[in-house]
């Protein structure tokens, strides 16, 4: 055996041993290391790429395509319905965590509810997020995490997604976009044109919930209050609804709460609408809430609450399908269309006497006195 | 909510109708058919009326007239004015209460000018903005002081806080105003039309019952102190209603459960320890008022955000097609003025009655106008 050239390969081996340790080392996974979010967790390089292994994929169980883009088979969602149903909304709320939830798992329900009041099966959502710089990566993680549990229990994947830092003081902490693709089933036509006088509306629940947990958790107002937010998908119970009966409108009932909905109702149909306020679920920490501001719960948010108008001849089968579902309990009829004083909405108070409900115009703001 | 539902007892709201609609029908006869008018002070009632559709219960005969005791809606444009300024000036944060954000001033509102970058912040009582003035020591914040005597003491309390820990970036600008004064403009008005009052029951809470006699002595009209119940607003019309038939005129309180014939000492003397009446102060609608406004005291000068910043203080017009005036004064009923629902609205307000939900416009516009339909269609109110 000859001499080999020792040195040359010796040191040819430690070079590519070094280079695959670096290779290696560039390609591990990496904790994110930082306190807070950042400039460079949105930068386009390595730190915002760790952000995405570290933080985002694993929340959402790495559905998240690596291409920019997510891709289906057209022909799997044909075989659910003749619609293609596609959402969009963003969620900008203060505080990012409230009782009852946070902005990651409410993002995730609102979209959800936005397709499945159209009737829409939910299949896959979006996630795009405007993180401001200094927001703590621990609760940027819970935020994720929870997201990423709400999809999970809700059946749909989130499998596209997007992420910006910016400059502190550019934005509030944290906002998210969700977007959301759903089907349709073949036939169900569901939209507020098709109402008629003697139609009925119910509601699933309790309304104002969301809206006064928020007030409280702002913390301005020295009220503790266990009020929890109703954050919640609603796609199973619109499924159980519409196979029972008939439903010619649905709505999910968020900002402006139920008074918005029945007023966009009454002036696109151009009918009446008539709430019977005693008929009306609030829980009475809501009504309290209310009580004390100067509020109307039926101007508050929900995100668990919808609201539908069947046949009068459909009402108990509507409850009683509504009522089989857990997110139902306190479901309840809660007023009627009418062809009096179309395009305006009136409510019945409790003393026999009649008002016109309007929307809110701008925030909910407490009065002075 | 059962502290509450006592208060909204459909058969007891029945039965306070039928005891009101029998007392009317012992009104002489000249007088059957007349209306009888009725105006309850504050905006709360304005704002339970409103919500409960109370009107409608009512005989027609009975016509309830909203008086000038919300504090948003009395507020003239000069004083807006002069908090925009100061909510302009550089580094300022500026603290008001949420209703008073979309009041007009002459050119635009405190909303109008957060929106063209102006740190202007919605708070829930002053020491909030004491908090902020704590927080923020390089900027100077500045508290919005609104409201009668019901929020005068704790803007008053607030202010010997600060004394105590030494802030001296916090500031208050007063517009705080009371009630007595503008009752008595109000009364001496020669085109008021006004038979009886509900009183303020938040208002006396404080000043208790005794500061309205005058009213029933030298005015001779029933003055009735009112909770914001329903039921309470209908058992103070009850009981307006029985002093007119019987031909009495006395100050009675329906709110006794709260309110004390003295009221509550701790806060007055507060309200006197840092306010003291202003020569004059404006009201939108009722023009210059003698001592109805609270300044601050001397030894708060330091405080007052009139001395620390320069403000126009310039006392400027209601708009022309305003009729705020008349409606505060009960000559005319909301929609009657030429505005209504048409350039004024609330996303649109002209005059201030149109902006807090508490002002008698607002009020009509977002809860009654079934009613005002079908009065100026000559339909039966009643459903
Ligand atoms: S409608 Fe507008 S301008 Fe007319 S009285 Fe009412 S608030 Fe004033």
């Amino acid at each position: 055996m000859t001499a080999p050239a020792r040195p040359v390969l010796a040191e040819h081996n430690a070079a590519q041993v070094a280079l695959a340790r670096i290779e290696a080392k560039r390609h591990k996974k990496r904790r994110v290391q930082d306190d807070v979010v950042q400039a460079a967790h949105g930068g386009g390089g390595r730190a915002m790429r760790d952000l995405i292994e570290d933080l985002i994929l694993p929340a959402f169980d790495h559905a998240v395509a690596e291409d920019d883009q997510a891709r289906f088979a057209l022909s799997d969602m044909a075989a659910l319905g003749g619609q293609l149903a596609f959402t969009t909304d963003t969620y900008v709320v203060t505080p990012l965590t409230f009782p009852g939830g946070d902005i990651g798992s409410m993002a995730v329900h609102g979209t959800i509810n936005d397709l499945a009041v159209g009737g829409a099966k939910p299949l896959y959502l979006s996630c795009g997020l405007i993180l401001e710089e200094g927001l703590p990566i621990d609760l940027l993680r819970t935020i994720l995490t929870s997201m990423g549990r709400a999809a999970r229990e809700a059946g749909v994947r989130i499998v596209t997604g997007d992420t910006k830092v910016v400059a502190r003081g550019k934005a509030d902490k944290l906002f998210i976009n969700t977007a959301g693709v759903g089907v349709i089933p073949t036939g169900l036509h569901m939209s507020a044109r098709s109402l008629e006088p003697g139609d009925v509306l119910l509601t699933n629940g309790t309304l104002g919930d969301h809206g006064a947990a928020i007030l409280i958790a702002r913390g301005e107002l020295e009220l503790a209050s266990p009020v929890m937010s109703d954050s919640a998908p609603l796609h199973e119970l619109v499924q159980a609804l519409v196979q029972a009966v008939p439903v010619r409108a649905m709505r999910d009932l968020t900002r402006g709460g139920l008074a918005a909905t029945v007023n966009e109702w009454a002036h696109s149909a151009n009918l009446g609408l008539c709430i019977d306020e005693p008929s009306v679920p609030v829980r009475s920490e809501v009504q309290g809430v209310c009580e004390l501001l100067g509020l109307d719960p039926l101007h508050l948010a929900n995100e668990g609450k919808l609201l539908a108008a069947v046949p009068k001849a459909h009402a108990q089968a509507a409850l009683h399908a509504m009522r089989r579902h857990p997110l139902g309990e306190n479901a309840a009829v809660v007023g009627e269309v009418t062809s009096a004083h179309p395009g305006v909405v009136t409510i019945q108070t409790g003393f026999g006497t009649d008002r016109v409900l309007d929307m809110l115009v701008g925030e909910p703001l407490p009065r002075i006195c | 909510m059962k502290y509450v539902s006592e208060f909204r007892d459909p058969p007891a709201a029945r039965r306070l109708v039928a005891t009101i609609e029998s007392l009317m029908s012992r009104r002489p006869k000249t007088l059957q058919g007349a209306p009888l008018k009725i105006m309850e002070v504050c905006g709360g009632h304005t704002h339970a009326i409103f919500k409960f559709g109370l009107e409608t219960l009512l005989p027609e005969t009975i016509e309830l007239v909203h008086g000038p005791g919300c504090p948003v809606c009395v507020l003239p444009v000069g004083r807006v004015d002069d908090a925009i300024s100061i909510a302009t000036s550089e580094g300022v944060i500026f603290c008001t209460y949420g209703d008073a954000l979309r009041v007009p001033g002459s050119r635009t509102s405190l909303a109008g000018a957060k929106a063209e970058g102006a740190d202007v912040r919605t708070v829930y009582s002053p020491t909030d903005a004491l908090a902020l003035a704590r927080a923020n020591p390089s900027r100077r914040v500045v508290f919005f002081g609104l409201g009668f005597e019901t929020t005068a003491p704790s803007t008053a309390l607030t202010l010997l806080q600060a004394e105590r820990e030494g802030v001296s970036n916090f500031f208050v600008f007063s517009n705080h105003v009371t009630i007595i004064p503008a009752l008595r403009a109000l009364l001496d008005a020669e085109d008021l039309q006004v038979d009886g009052f509900i009183g303020p029951g938040h208002v006396s809470m404080v000043i208790g019952v005794e500061p309205y006699h005058f009213i029933a002595e030298h005015y001779r009209r029933p003055f009735v102190v009112s909770g914001f119940e329903p039921l309470d607003v209908l058992q103070s019309i009850a009981m307006v209603v029985a002093q007119h038939v019987e031909g009495r005129a006395v100050v009675e309180n329906q709110y006794s459960r709260l309110v004390s014939t003295q009221g509550n000492s701790a806060a007055q003397t507060a309200i006197h320890e840092v306010f003291k009446p202003r020569a004059h102060f404006e009201w939108r609608g009722l023009g210059s008022i003698a001592e109805s406004g609270l300044e601050l005291q001397p030894r708060f000068a330091r405080f007052d955000a009139e001395q620390a910043f320069r403000v126009p203080a310039l006392s400027v017009a209601d708009p022309k097609a305003c009729q705020c005036g008349e409606v505060l004064k009960g000559q005319l009923r909301p929609y009657e003025c030429k505005v209504f629902g048409t350039a004024c609205t609330p996303e649109t307000p002209i005059g201030s009655c149109m902006v807090s939900s508490e002002g008698a416009c607002a009020a009509y516009y977002s809860y009654g106008r079934l009613t005002s339909l079908r009065r100026a269609s000559g339909l039966k109110v009643h459903p």
